[in-house]
């Protein structure tokens, strides 16, 4: 098993590199070289020059790569060159508010997901059954930016419940909630329809096994039963959770840029329209050094309760 | 991802027993659910088509003076929009734009993801560590992420969406095609052709490619709906299709701003993306159960 984690481990390293040099990329995609697209529109060749020069344009790309990501390593993701601020500050900031996010919606299609997924295999074939294959085909069809502003129309423009836009200015519990269940709900919609596709679909799984019939015929109740096929459904089910709170944390651009939500999705949304690569950078490499590391946590969480999965 | 073996399923009146691919016909035939979605989905792709002809307005007449008419307005079934130009006109021409958009990424994935991912099965050693590796790597950032990462930093364009929505596909599809590959390649009908004398081109050609496009097709179908969703998600940001082009996303952006004027309209473009792409996901629903293919 420590042989697993160990190779799991150095796997991470790889990939991470890969990922780190994808994003270094991206300044080359852009169009143009990303300095002149900045500097003031009447800066001579030798302003744009002297500029270039400050920040190590002007050397190789894969010196400029390494020097990038020694910086990188230190926690140094340079500075915002529309704010000048520390690119890693705003990032921070930003970080925090995406993942209160990404956890509240993930704890409700979580919560909802399992409940209905669970139901709907005990109830094979009933209107429960039905209800929760329809939840899981409309979870993953519905573009969840218009969802959100659906939800807007309906809880902010035509009923006055709910904030349409942006986190409480005023501190206090209440305005902090009032502001987050919208996004929260619009964020769920698509985790919800997986993870109630998938829980139905390992419980079904696993109610068709053999092992189960002898439970019943040894007498166990139907919550004891219940127990057992939850329990021996986990290690699926742990998988789809963790992708499902990267993808949330990863994917909530559109949400948060429907919301103006002050998480790393909007912060990127303006990275783009002011063509602050720096930012743009820093962002996506954090968002995926996360993913990756929230991956191999889930795997490792993984052969932790079923050591069967590290001897495959 | 297992691979199916055709199964001969014969029903009680019929003689001779039934080739896999009448099987799947005649299995999608008694799906209604199925049905239903690949008739909405044929009106779909055919107004899209026939826009030119079926909308009463041109797309980008805007007048001032008939601004966010509400639905049903004389003269525009579906409204205006915040340009005073007819909904009904722009939302067909609007649909050629979204599709578009959608189902050419993964038309891309398909075929260079399939080339690939069974290149690198059928292969195997350095070829395969070398191509499956760097697959890996795309995956480090979710879908989204990615897809708005590389169009951010390409600007905005329908050609540059193609690019990025290609790049987060091909990987998926690679993936899949590898790992069907690898499990039909190590049936005994491959070492038998091979021990028969059938060279490289032979096998994959009439031995492989047969039994492993299925499960590619089916995957690739399952990926519309999500390439649709995004394609219009980065229009939505902006980072799409450029206006004055009618898109479906588009059209969901530059609406925003007039939800607190009229409630309806402004929610029509995000109706069409939704059933679109409901109508796709239940489609390749029906496929993979008609093709028996789990995954």
């Amino acid at each position: 098993m420590w042989v697993y984690v160990g190779r799991r481990l150095l796997l991470a390293i790889p990939t991470l590199l890969g990922a780190s040099i994808i994003v270094f990329a991206m300044v080359h995609l852009a169009p143009g070289d990303p300095i002149s697209a900045v500097m003031p529109a009447e800066s001579s060749q030798a302003e744009i020059e002297a500029t270039k020069r400050a920040y190590g344009f002007d050397r190789p790309l894969p010196v400029q790569y390494l020097v990038w990501l020694g910086r990188v390593a230190q926690g140094d993701l340079g500075k915002s060159v529309a704010t000048r601020r520390a690119v890693i500050l705003d990032v921070r900031d930003a970080l925090a508010n995406s993942l209160v996010l990404a956890l509240s919606s993930s704890l409700l299609a979580f919560v909802l997901g399992m409940a209905m997924g669970l139901l709907a295999a005990f109830r094979q074939g009933r209107a429960l059954d039905k209800l929760a294959s329809a939840v899981a085909v409309v979870g993953v069809s519905v573009p969840h930016y218009w969802a959100g502003i659906i939800l807007i129309i309906v809880f902010s423009v035509q009923l006055n419940w709910l904030p349409a836009m942006g986190a409480a200015n005023e501190p206090g519990v209440v305005e902090y909630l009032r502001h987050i269940v919208l996004p929260t709900v619009a964020l769920a919609l698509i985790p919800l329809g997986v993870i109630t596709r998938v829980v139905r679909s390992a419980a079904l799984d696993i109610l068709s096994q053999e092992f189960v019939l002898a439970l019943r015929a040894k007498g166990l109740g139907a919550r004891r039963v219940f127990s057992h096929v939850v329990k021996n459904s986990a290690p699926q089910i742990l998988t789809v959770l963790g992708l499902q709170f990267g993808f949330q944390l990863g994917g909530s651009v559109l949400v948060e840029a429907v919301f103006s939500w002050p998480g790393t999705g909007y912060l990127l949304n303006l990275a783009i329209f002011q063509r602050d690569i720096p930012v743009l950078q820093g962002v996506i490499l954090v968002l995926a050094t996360f993913f990756v590391l929230l991956n191999l946590a889930v795997d490792l969480l993984q052969t932790l309760i079923d050591p069967r999965i590290a001897r495959d | 991802m297992a691979v199916s073996v055709a199964l001969v399923e014969a029903p009680a009146v019929a003689v001779t027993p039934m080739s896999y691919w009448r099987t799947v016909g005649w299995r999608l035939s008694r799906d209604r659910a199925t049905l239903l979605a690949g008739g909405v989905l044929g009106l779909i792709v055919l107004s899209a088509v026939l826009a030119p002809w079926l909308a009463p307005y041109d797309p980008s007449a805007g007048s001032i003076r008939l601004r966010l008419a509400e639905v049903g307005a004389p003269g525009h079934v579906l409204g205006t929009d915040e340009q005073g130009r007819d909904m009904l006109s722009r939302l067909l021409w609007g649909g050629r734009m979204t599709l578009v958009a959608g189902l050419t990424p993964v038309l891309v994935a398909l075929v260079l993801g399939a080339a690939l991912g069974v290149a690198a099965g059928y292969v195997g050693g350095i070829t395969n560590t070398l191509i499956m590796r760097t697959m890996d790597i795309f995956y480090a950032f979710p879908a989204v992420l990615l897809a708005i990462a590389i169009s951010g930093a390409l600007g905005p364009g329908l050609a540059n969406t193609l690019i990025s929505l290609s790049i987060v596909f091909v990987p998926r599809v690679v993936r899949v095609a590898e790992s069907a590959t690898v499990q039909v390649k190590g049936l005994e009908y491959i070492a038998a052709a091979r021990a028969s004398g059938a060279g490289v081109r032979a096998i994959v050609r009439h031995h492989l490619l047969a039994n492993v496009l299925g499960p590619i097709l089916v995957f690739a179908s399952t990926q519309v709906s999500l390439s649709i969703i995004l394609a219009a998600g980065l229009s939505f940001l902006g980072l799409g299709v450029t206006p004055p082009a009618a898109e479906w996303g588009l059209m969901l952006n530059t609406l925003r701003q007039s939800i607190y004027i009229n409630a309806i309209v402004p929610a029509l473009p995000g109706v069409a993306i939704f059933v679109t792409s409901m109508a796709f996901n239940l489609l390749s629903d029906g496929l993979r159960d008609a093709m028996e293919i789990r995954g």
